[in-house]
C-alpha cells in the first residue's frame, strides 16, 4: 500500500486547562482516509485532545505543535478551522435557542461554501443538497425544523452531529464519545452513518472510552490515551484486548515509562 | 404635581366643552376615571409596582390634549406599517380616527367613538368592565378621557378570516397626549385574528396612553398581536386587559422595539374552567431606553393553562424590567401555569430586572416558572464558530434566535415576516 499523505500532524502536544497540564507531549498521525481510534479511561486526556484541535478557547496550548494540512492548526481561529475542513462532533451537542436546524446548517455550509469559493446555497438549493445527505445516510428529515437540539434527546443530538457531519463533508472528522448515552440501536445507526461517511479524502479521528462503537466501525489504528501520552497504537484487535483486560495494565506502564 | 392637576384641568374644560355628545353612563365613566387619577396622581418607585421604573419624564414633561390631527398622512406614507392592503382596518392619527384611511366592518369592527351611539348598549355592557382603574393611575387617566379607539365585536360563530389592522400613528409633530381606548369582544365560539400596532411618523416626543379591553366568550379564541414601534424619543403607557370564558383560547403576543420609556401592564383573567392562554413577549432594546412589563395571569377558574414566555434583547444602556404574577385562586384546580423570562445582556451597561411573584392558593396545581439574564452563552459561540460560522455572525444569529424564538409562536405570517425583517434590522445596525 502507497503511502498517504499526513492529514494531520501533532508532536509532542502539551495541553492545559485551568492550570492543570492534561495532555503532556501527545505525538499522532493521521493520513488521509485513515480511521483512528483514540480510546482511555476517564480523565486521560481524550476530550481535551478533541476540543483543542477544534479550538475551544479554554484549552491552554503550552508546547508542541499540530500541523493540519501542512498548516499550522494553532494559527487558525475555530471558524477557519472549520471552513477548512476540521469537525468535531461534540459530546455535549449546545441547544440554540429560536433557530431552526435547517437554517443553522444551512448559515454553517454557506460560511464553509464562501471559503472554498462557491456560491451560497439559497433554502430551496440547500433543502436538495440536505434531502441528498440525508438519503445517503438513510435519514429523514424530521430534527431539520426544530430549534438547534433544544429537547432532543440524547440519541437525536448526537444524530445530529452525525447529519452535520454529513451536510458540512469535513476532511477531518473528530468524533468526542460520540456513542455514550446511546442505547444499542441508536448506536447502530450512527455507525451505519459514519460508515456511509467513510472515505479516501475524509479522515476520522474516534474518541471512546469503550469499545463497543469500534464493534461497527472498524479503525485503522487505535491508540491509548492514558494520563495524558499515548502509551500504546495498535491494529483493530487493540480495542479487543482492552475490551477485555481493561485499561490498569496500561496505565501502570505509562507511570513506569 | 402641577402635572396631574395640568391634566385634570385639560379634563375639566374638555368634559365642559367639547365632549357634551357623550351619554350620560359614558360621562360617568370618565368622571370616576378622573377622580381616581387625582387621587392617586403619578405612581413613584416607592410603590411595588413600580419599583424599577420612573415616570418623572412623563410626569414632569408637558404634553397637549390634540385637538385634532397635526397631519393627515397619505395612504402611501401609511403604507410601511400596513401588513394587508386588504382586510378590515382601523387607522388613527394623533388619537383621532381617520376614515379616509381606514377600511372599517360594517359596525363590527369600526371607530369606538362611532358605535358609541350605534351600539350603545353593547358598548356600554362592556367598556370599562375589566382594565381596573383601582391603583392603576394611568387606567384611570384613560378611563377619563375615553372617547376614541378601536372596536372589534364578533358575533358568535362568526370568524373575521382575515386579520384586522389596528393602526396607532402618531406624527410626532407636538408634544402631545392621546388615549386610544380598544374595545374587543368576542362572542361564544367566535375567531378572530387581530394586530394592534403602535407606531411614528416622525422623531419628536409624544406620549401615549392606551387601554385595551378583550373580553373572549365560551369556546372563542383569538390570536391578539401587539406590536409597539413608537419613535425613539416617545413615551408609552399601556394597559392590555383580557377575560376569557369557559374553553376559550387566548394567544397574546406582544413586541416592544421602540419609546424612551414604555410600560405595558398585561392582565388575563381566566374565569371560565378549560381555557388557554399563550402571552408571549419580546423587548428589543438599545441606547438608553427602557421598557417595562407587568404581566398577571389570573387562573380564576379550574382545569386552565397558561404559558407566559417573555423574551429580552438588552443592548448598550438599556434597561428591561419583566414582572410576572401569576394568581391561582382557591378552586382553580388542575391549573397548569409555566412562565419563563430570559434576558440577554449584549453589554456590560444593559441591565435586565425579573421577577416572578407566585401566588399559589389551590393545592391540586402544576406552576414552574424560571428566569435567566446573562450574556450570550460562550459554549453556544463555539459550538456555531466550530461549524465555520465567524464570530461576529454568531452572536447575531445567537441573538437573533432569542428574539425569533418569540416571533415563531406568531401565526400571522405576514407579521411574522414584517417583525422578523425589524429584528434583523436592528441586529445588522
Amino acid at each position: 500500500m502507497a503511502k498517504q499523505k499526513a492529514l494531520l500532524e501533532v508532536k509532542q502536544l502539551r495541553v492545559a486547562v485551568a492550570g492543570n497540564e492534561i495532555l503532556k507531549g501527545v505525538d499522532l498521525t493521521i493520513a488521509d482516509g485513515e480511521v483512528h481510534a483514540i480510546m482511555g479511561p476517564n480523565g486521560s486526556g481524550k476530550s481535551t485532545l478533541a476540543q483543542v484541535l477544534a479550538g475551544h478557547p479554554a484549552y491552554e496550548v503550552r508546547a508542541g505543535s499540530v500541523k493540519y494540512d501542512g498548516k499550522d492548526l494553532f494559527d487558525m481561529d475555530p471558524e477557519e478551522r472549520a471552513r477548512d475542513g476540521v469537525f468535531l462532533a461534540f459530546q455535549y451537542p449546545v441547544e440554540i435557542r429560536g433557530i431552526t436546524n435547517s437554517y443553522f446548517l444551512r448559515s454553517a455550509l454557506n460560511a464553509i461554501r464562501k471559503h472554498r469559493g462557491e456560491p451560497e446555497l439559497d433554502p430551496i438549493d440547500f433543502l436538495q443538497v440536505l434531502e441528498q445527505k440525508l438519503k445517503a445516510i438513510g435519514w429523514d428529515d424530521s430534527m431539520m425544523n426544530r430549534p438547534v437540539n433544544e429537547g432532543f434527546s440524547g440519541g437525536e443530538k448526537k444524530r445530529n452531529e452525525i447529519l452535520q457531519l454529513a451536510v458540512l463533508e469535513p476532511r477531518l472528522a473528530i468524533l468526542d464519545e460520540t456513542d455514550s448515552g446511546l442505547d444499542i440501536d441508536a448506536l447502530k445507526t450512527v455507525a451505519h452513518a459514519v460508515n456511509q461517511l467513510r472515505g479516501p479524502k475524509r479522515s476520522f479521528l474516534i474518541v471512546t472510552h469503550y469499545q463497543r462503537l469500534l464493534n461497527h466501525i472498524t479503525p485503522d489504528v487505535v491508540h491509548v490515551l492514558a494520563d495524558g501520552r499515548i502509551v500504546k497504537s495498535g491494529g483493530p484487535e487493540l480495542a479487543q484486548e482492552l475490551e477485555a483486560k481493561g485499561y490498569d495494565w496500561l496505565r501502570d506502564a505509562a507511570m513506569v515509562s | 404635581m402641577a402635572h396631574v392637576d395640568q391634566l385634570v384641568g385639560s379634563y375639566r374644560a374638555w368634559a365642559s366643552n367639547g365632549a357634551g355628545r357623550a351619554p350620560a353612563w359614558l360621562k360617568d365613566l370618565r368622571e370616576g376615571g378622573i377622580a381616581r387619577f387625582h387621587e392617586l396622581g403619578f405612581p413613584n418607585m416607592k410603590q411595588e409596582a413600580w419599583r424599577f421604573t420612573s415616570v418623572a419624564p412623563i410626569a414632569e414633561g408637558s404634553f397637549e390634549q390634540a385637538q385634532a390631527p397635526a397631519r393627515v398622512p397619505t395612504l402611501e406614507a401609511i403604507r410601511p406599517f400596513l401588513l394587508f392592503e386588504a382586510g378590515p382596518r382601523l387607522v388613527f392619527v394623533d388619537g383621532f380616527f381617520e376614515r379616509s384611511l381606514s377600511t372599517p366592518f360594517f359596525d363590527d369592527v369600526q371607530s369606538l367613538a362611532h358605535v358609541v351611539h350605534h351600539r350603545q348598549d353593547l358598548v356600554r355592557q362592556y367598556l370599562g368592565k375589566y382594565a381596573a382603574t383601582d391603583g392603576r393611575p394611568f387606567s384611570a387617566l384613560n378611563t377619563a378621557f375615553v372617547k376614541d379607539g378601536a372596536f372589534v365585536h364578533v358575533p358568535a360563530r362568526a370568524n373575521i378570516a382575515e386579520p384586522v389592522q389596528l393602526l396607532f400613528l402618531a406624527t410626532g409633530d407636538k408634544p402631545i397626549v392621546t388615549h386610544p381606548r380598544n374595545l374587543v369582544v368576542l362572542e361564544r365560539e367566535a375567531r378572530a385574528s387581530i394586530v394592534e400596532t403602535y407606531a411614528s411618523l416622525g422623531k419628536g416626543a409624544y406620549w401615549t396612553n392606551s387601554v385595551t379591553e378583550i373580553v373572549v366568550g365560551d369556546g372563542a379564541r383569538v390570536d391578539y398581536h401587539r406590536v409597539q414601534r413608537e419613535a425613539a424619543r416617545a413615551y408609552h403607557v399601556a394597559t392590555t386587559q383580557t377575560h376569557q370564558g369557559r374553553d376559550s383560547t387566548v394567544h397574546l403576543h406582544t413586541v416592544a422595539f421602540g419609546a424612551a420609556l414604555a410600560r405595558h401592564d398585561i392582565g388575563t383573567v381566566m374565569a371560565g374552567s378549560g381555557g388557554t392562554l399563550i402571552l408571549n413577549g419580546l423587548y428589543l432594546l438599545a441606547g438608553q431606553q427602557h421598557a417595562d412589563h407587568h404581566t398577571t395571569i389570573d387562573h380564576a377558574a379550574d382545569h386552565c393553562e397558561s404559558h407566559e414566555y417573555f423574551n429580552g434583547v438588552l443592548d448598550e444602556k438599556s434597561r428591561g424590567v419583566f414582572t410576572g404574577r401569576i394568581i391561582v385562586r382557591p378552586g382553580a384546580q388542575k391549573t397548569d401555569s409555566k412562565q419563563t423570562n430570559n434576558n440577554l445582556l449584549l453589554s456590560t451597561d444593559a441591565h435586565a430586572d425579573s421577577q416572578p411573584q407566585l401566588e399559589i392558593y389551590a393545592d391540586d396545581v402544576k406552576c414552574t416558572h424560571g428566569s435567566t439574564v446573562g450574556p450570550l452563552d460562550p459554549r453556544a459561540l463555539f459550538y456555531l464558530r466550530s461549524r465555520g460560522i465567524a464570530e461576529a455572525d454568531a452572536r447575531r444569529l445567537l441573538t437573533y434566535g432569542f428574539a425569533a424564538e418569540i416571533l415563531g409562536r406568531m401565526d400571522v405570517v405576514a407579521l411574522r415576516a414584517e417583525l422578523d425583517h425589524i429584528v434583523r434590522d436592528r441586529l445588522a445596525a
